[in-house]
């Protein structure tokens, strides 16, 4: 089955990102197949690179990146929110000005239009919804 | 239809919503602070236990087990499930919503 | 189209204190153009979103009611407002503003958007949906 996971909350701040990555996991397990994780409001804070948690907490950035890295998993970050919470890749950081090095997309992560969120919706058997 | 509620009912009245609007048949099931609503003798487990004639209650047993809550305290009836039994809540139904 | 799913938007959160609304509001603008069958629902604290009179020029954002009039063009037209909520809140559909479109489908007659139901009926329309999306 097709499975396809909206994240709607960041990061250390509530469980929803911990809920989702572990529902993703449970998903794999069973042998179903993940269409999309889609990534909107404060959700696009876990496609950041430059989070730099306590060793002894969790790093849910790398969680994402290695789980889509193991299971070639599609990993969109809503483009428009993350631009407002400051989440761009190469060419956004190009396109905006600023400046070499800026761009912070996390590695498996890509940056889209909402209509990747209505694209899933379409395509995927399950649309499960982990927020606030 | 699975119901999702993941907020506790002592800070808002989500459970009582999405109970009012389950329909004979559906499951709900709790997950993170959504957990609390399954300790038996709080204020809200007669409404929990009267909605057991009518729907399915699930809770997810990683939040449960996070939060201190003995097996022994659960509601009658609300079955205790891993992630992998969040999957499959969901694969049996064909459309899930989440009350957040 | 070959396949239409029914997408139903869940509104339980009020405008400004949080920016859900608005997001929620944005994918329903996008989804707008990939011509499914879409409805919004608006219940506890969502009610509030389509409240009359929103002047939000003395907090620093920008007010988004007026969107919500251009849903028609859109061709999203089934807004589904439930009427227990508003009780709740100390509202009727009179503090609501008018929504409405312009049905294609009867000479472009204007009709009113907004769709008051009860509990019992909101508890059918949500279990009609294919996609229940919630922000």
């Amino acid at each position: 089955m097709k499975f396809s996971i909206l994240v709607n909350e960041g990061p250390y701040t509530h469980q929803s990102s911990d809920s989702a990555l572990q529902f993703a996991r449970a998903v794999l397990d069973k042998g179903h197949e993940i269409y999309r994780v889609f990534f909107y409001h404060d959700g696009v804070n876990n496609g950041t690179r430059l989070t730099v948690p306590p060793v002894d907490d969790r790093n849910l950035q790398k969680r994402w990146s290695e789980l889509a890295a193991a299971h070639a998993l599609d990993l969109v970050v809503c483009i428009a929110a993350a631009q407002r919470r400051g989440v761009l890749d190469e060419g956004e950081a190009k396109r905006h000005g600023k400046g070499e090095g800026a761009a912070n997309i996390a590695p498996g992560f890509r940056i889209s239009g909402l209509g990747q969120l209505i694209e899933m919706g379409i395509q995927s058997d399950r649309l499960v919804v982990f927020g606030d | 239809m699975l119901h999702i509620v993941n907020k506790s009912p002592f800070q808002t009245s989500t459970l009582q919503s999405c109970l009012d609007h389950a329909l004979a048949g559906d499951a709900i099931l709790l997950i993170e602070d959504g957990v609390y609503a399954a300790i038996r003798g709080s204020a809200v487990a007669a409404a929990v236990t009267e909605a057991k004639g009518k729907v399915t209650f699930h809770a997810l047993g990683p939040d449960i087990a996070a939060r201190g809550i003995a097996p022994e305290k659960l509601i009658d009836g609300v079955t205790s499930v891993d992630y992998g039994g969040f999957v499959d809540l969901v694969a049996e139904h064909q459309t899930n919503q989440a009350w957040l | 189209m070959a396949d239409v799913r029914r997408f139903l938007y869940i509104n339980r959160k009020a405008p400004y204190g949080t920016i859900y609304a608005l997001e929620s509001l944005e994918v329903v603008l996008i989804g707008a153009a990939f011509e499914q069958d879409v409805s919004l629902a608006f219940l506890d604290d969502g009610v509030f979103q389509l409240a009359k009179g929103q002047d939000t020029s003395g907090i620093g954002m920008k007010g988004f009611s007026a969107i919500y009039r251009a849903l028609g063009d859109y061709g999203v037209t089934k807004l589904y407002v439930e009427t227990d909520s508003l009780a709740t809140r100390g509202l009727t559909l009179d503090d609501l503003q008018a929504i409405t479109f312009e049905d294609e489908n009867d000479g472009y007659t204007e009709k009113p958007s907004i769709i008051p139901v009860n509990k019992a009926e909101m508890a059918k329309v949500m279990a009609e949906q294919d996609v229940v999306l919630s922000f």
